[in-house]
């Protein structure tokens, strides 16, 4: 047993007043979690405190919130690494900047203080209701249905059960892990700027069916999901999502993926993101470091083996970089060299050894892109989404 | 007044495939579940579903198991429905995009489960619930004009015409705290089962047993009330559940000196025999000294192959490493016994009918009964599915039959003044409902559990009618209308202390031991005198006793034996 303070960010909707900190006391099992926390300052305290929960394994998905600023579920944060996590925080930019600045009464600024209290807030990116809990239904559940969450075969279904390549199964079975707690919706950077953003929940829902081989309309979903200026592409590739998930779904994963689908589609991907991807890889294999003025020229006019093959939007998009190269320039930032195609340096040759067998590795591992499929006899590395998902609790 | 022709209430598998099979008759459906339904229990089942599909596996051996680990109480034809009507059902869900597990030759592939004398077992991973349910509710939003979903709208009390028929239910608008009487033609109760009746459970907080109580309330009859199942593998302390496709991937039970204690209890099918069987031992090695000092015996699970480990327990790995701090693929992880599933409920026939005309159950809540004094494992996601889809069927079609009737609006307001009444108690003028349900859940575990006897059971009865009058003053704090889960807390208090009444009754009046009831004062079954169900009505002095007979079609009872 040990005490705990956590501070929790009260809204009570029917008192006229705006929302407030309120801090509880308790008292349990560093092991046991956060949400237990609350639960007991709800049994014995105040049973006012609205939360929702139900299977607190982490299984349900009713329980996502924010504690110490980072949005996960709070039945699997233990409530000794969260107070962990909280002393660690003090004076960081982190959440005390953001309890400091957030525009409430309460005592929210006491941070400082010696046994800091575990910070716990409603997710980010929906609206609030009352104190925990959250509108995911005009927010997360709109964006879900806008994806056709539902198998579209072709035809009719066969007498038996459809025959498909077991990998595809297990590979669309990461998605189908997703508990939609809403915590990759909280935590996604790219909603907090673009509302209208499908999101990390709504298209891992997508790839779901984009990759399930029974789906006939693949190339439908791509190109709505393509089209729509709030869809796969406006995704910043930030992570957050990935870090946010409490069941390894890796979200930003399967917007990749989607976007990967999209270009073996031959859909354009307005950020040349698809291209960029192949120039990255080429421009490491050939040189072992970054050439970025390299990198430019090759996402929008791949050339072959490093030539320049000028295509129209190449051109452009290479003139419109210019300014970006002459800043620096100017400033004595980047050397001529750096900023000229091709002329950067590489990794010495004996290193490109190096380079040369972490690019057999990644071949010979490319299907084993996820989760379900990691893990070999002896392989004491843990899976894909467990390391994820430390970083979640750390 | 908002109407369907056919209502559901709980939308777990049970209620979602009743609504979907309603939906395809052509009737109008509504379904209200109490919390968004993607976060109903069906989630939790994790090791997969049951069915005979394999060339070489038929629906009598699936059916002779079931009959065998329910130690005969089970109802034969039900079973014989159940089992028949499974692989069908596993097809159908395959076409609606479930993603099972494949084998090499990408067809359907299967995992060995407790009890069963095949692998028969279909899965995703250790998500099978999880994976079932999602895909039904994607055909919920794919059916959208058909299907209305009130989702977070808690149901009180079923509203019962003048000629006894159930007519619609009362229901509250968590949201708002909006209370209307909903009218349908025909009602179906799928609200799971009562497992936070016992402290702890692998059940999810909101297993409060509404619709057994709501039933019961209204006049319908409880069958196998007594028949509670011990889950083998739950977590100490938590009652969070291991899978138990970790025994089936190969996993040993060890006592604390590390013997592999299965052998003297079972030892043709060792770790995998029925589940009241494994409980019984693990619950013996403790009790004669054999467990680890925090009451537990280990379940080693580094037998399995690590791959297959990460590839088909992942759910397992995560939650040994998250809420027991242990790397379930280096070391064992203590368990013991813990209150899973509640095999008793409302008493229906194979469509989900109960007593009450226009009232059906399924799933956890009802009893057909398939399960007997003991659930074999993988069989209660088919059951939910199965009886689902039969109830939704037949309650279409007694829709399609008859008009309307005419609720009375006396159910809203005794409703009304219920919660103005628990809403008017002032602070400190009773217990906290914290209290209550803490008390309750302790004395059931403690009493009413794997091993139970009279002195005992008779103790837990007297607590919980002490209990049921202390609840009748415990106060609440929250007295809004939005979001007052205090409220709720409360009603559910009620509806938990029902069906520990319930259970208390049935398990003093079963004089001998059958399944998940053991008696050590009547260690023997006995047959003669007790190859008959229990059930139970409601009056105003407890639940009145009755019986009703086993339905034997082509399997005599014999010693059960693993």
């Amino acid at each position: 047993m040990a005490d705990y303070t956590i501070k929790v960010r009260r809204f009570q909707p029917e008192s006229g007043e705006g929302p407030y900190w309120e801090e509880f006391n308790v008292d349990l099992d560093p092991s046991l979690s956060v949400l237990d926390g609350l639960l007991q300052a709800k049994d014995r305290d105040d049973g006012s405190l609205a939360v929702r929960c139900s299977c607190r394994a982490a299984i349900c998905g009713s329980c996502g919130m924010k504690v110490n600023g980072q949005s996960t579920l709070g039945c699997k944060t233990q409530i000794g690494e969260a107070q962990e996590q909280a002393d660690k925080m003090v004076g960081a930019a982190g959440v005390s900047a953001a309890v400091a600045d957030s525009p409430i009464r309460g005592e929210g600024s006491d941070l400082g203080s010696a046994g800091n209290p575990i910070v716990i807030e409603p997710m980010g990116n929906m609206p609030v209701i009352k104190d925990l809990i959250t509108d995911m239904e005009s927010t997360h559940w709109t964006k879900i249905r806008r994806v056709t969450p539902w198998l579209l075969p072709h035809g009719e279904p066969p007498e038996r059960e459809y025959v498909v390549e077991p990998e595809s199964m297990i590979d669309i079975t990461q998605s189908m892990a997703c508990i939609q707690c809403g915590a990759c919706v909280s935590s996604c950077l790219s909603m907090e700027a673009d509302p209208g953003f499908i999101g990390p929940a709504a298209l891992a829902k997508a790839y779901r069916f984009v990759g399930d081989p029974r789906d006939a309309e693949t190339h439908e979903r791509l190109h709505d999901l393509a089209d729509d200026p709030h869809g796969i592409y406006d995704c910043t590739h930030c992570f957050s999502c990935i870090d946010a998930c409490p069941k390894g779904v890796a979200p930003m994963d399967q917007i990749m993926r989607l976007r990967r689908k999209a270009g073996e589609e031959g859909i354009e991907d307005p950020n040349a993101g698809h291209d960029h991807e192949i120039a990255f890889v080429k421009v490491i294999e050939k040189k072992g470091l970054l050439d970025e003025a390299l990198l430019v020229q090759e996402s929008y006019a791949p050339g072959i083996k490093g030539k320049l093959k000028p295509s129209k939007r190449g051109l452009t998009e290479t003139i419109k970089s210019l300014p970006t190269i002459l800043r620096p320039l100017r400033k004595r930032k980047v050397k001529l060299r750096q900023a000229i195609p091709g002329l950067h340096h590489g990794l010495p040759k004996e290193a490109m050894g190096d380079v040369k067998s972490i690019y057999a590795h990644a071949e010979e591992h490319s299907e084993e892109l996820n989760l379900y499929i990691r893990g070999e006899e002896g392989d004491d590395a843990q899976p894909d989404g467990a390391a994820a998902e430390e970083v979640t609790n750390d | 007044m908002p109407s369907h022709d056919v209502l559901v209430i709980g939308a777990g598998l049970a209620g979602q495939r009743a609504a979907l099979a309603a939906a395809e008759e052509g009737v109008s459906v509504g379904i209200i579940s109490k919390v968004h339904p993607v976060r109903s229990h069906s989630n939790a089942a994790q090791g997969g579903i049951n069915a005979a599909l394999n060339p070489g596996d038929s629906w009598e051996s699936h059916a002779f198991d079931t009959i065998k680990g329910s130690d005969y109480l089970s109802d034969q034809d039900a079973v014989e429905i159940m089992t028949r009507e499974a692989p069908e059902e596993i097809l159908h869900l395959e076409h609606l995009g479930v993603t099972f597990h494949r084998n090499e030759e990408g067809k359907l592939g299967t995992r060995a489960f407790g009890g069963a004398s095949a692998a028969r077992t279909y899965y995703v991973a250790d998500i099978t619930g999880q994976a079932i349910m999602h895909v039904l509710y994607e055909q919920l939003m794919k059916y959208s004009e058909q299907i209305a979903r009130y989702e977070e709208w808690f149901c009180s009390s079923l509203a019962i015409d003048e000629n006894g028929e159930c007519c619609g239910v009362v229901t509250r608008n968590v949201a708002d705290g909006q209370v209307e009487l909903f009218q349908a033609k025909s009602v179906i109760l799928c609200t799971g089962g009562n497992g936070m009746v016992w402290k702890p459970s692998t059940n999810a907080l909101i297993c409060t047993g509404d619709g057994i109580a709501m039933a019961y309330r209204a006049g319908a009859k409880l069958m196998d009330m007594e028949m509670i199942q011990y889950h083998p593998t739950t977590l100490a302390g938590k009652g969070f559940l291991i899978t138990e496709g970790a025994r089936g991937e190969g996993a040993h039970l060890l006592n604390a000196k590390g013997e592999r204690f299965m052998e003297r209890y079972a030892p043709n099918k060792m770790e995998l025999a029925s589940r009241d069987v494994v409980s019984r031992a693990e619950q013996t090695e403790i009790n004669e000294g054999r467990g680890f000092p925090d009451g537990t015996v280990a379940l080693d699970i580094t037998v399995v192959p690590k791959k297959r480990v990460h590839e088909a327990l992942r759910e397992i790995v995560l939650v040994g490493r998250d809420f027991a701090g242990v790397d379930i693929t280096r070391e064992p992880i203590h368990i013991k016994p813990g209150n899973h599933y509640t095999m008793g409920g409302v008493k229906t026939d194979v469509d989900g009918r109960t007593d009450i005309p226009g009232l059906y159950s399924a799933g956890e809540t009802a009893c057909v009964s398939v399960h007997g004094g003991n659930r074999l494992g993988a069989n209660s996601l088919l059951d939910t599915l199965i009886f689902g889809k039969r109830s939704g069927r037949d309650a279409a079609a007694r829709a399609k039959r008859i008009d309307y009737a005419r609720a009375s609006k006396q159910v809203l307001e005794d409703e009304e003044n219920l919660v103005a009444d628990i809403i008017s108690r002032e602070k400190g003028s009773g217990r906290r409902i914290s209290e209550i349900k803490l008390e309750l859940g302790q004395t059931m575990d403690a009493k009413v559990a794997v091993f139970r006897d009279e002195a005992g059971i008779t103790e837990a009865l007297e607590t919980v009618r002490r209990l049921k009058e202390e609840a009748k003053t415990a106060y609440i704090d929250d007295h809004g209308s939005v979001f007052n889960q205090d409220l709720l807390g409360a009603i559910e208090l009620g509806y938990m202390l029902d069906n520990a009444e319930c259970t208390c009754v049935a398990a003093l009046e079963r004089k001998e031991s059958r399944g998940a009831q053991y008696r050590t004062d009547f260690p023997e079954r006995n047959d003669t005198d007790w190859l008959k169900h229990i059930d139970l009505e409601r009056t105003d002095d407890g639940p009145e006793i009755s019986y009703s007979e086993v339905t034997i079609t082509q399997w005599e009872p014999q010693e059960r034996t693993y």
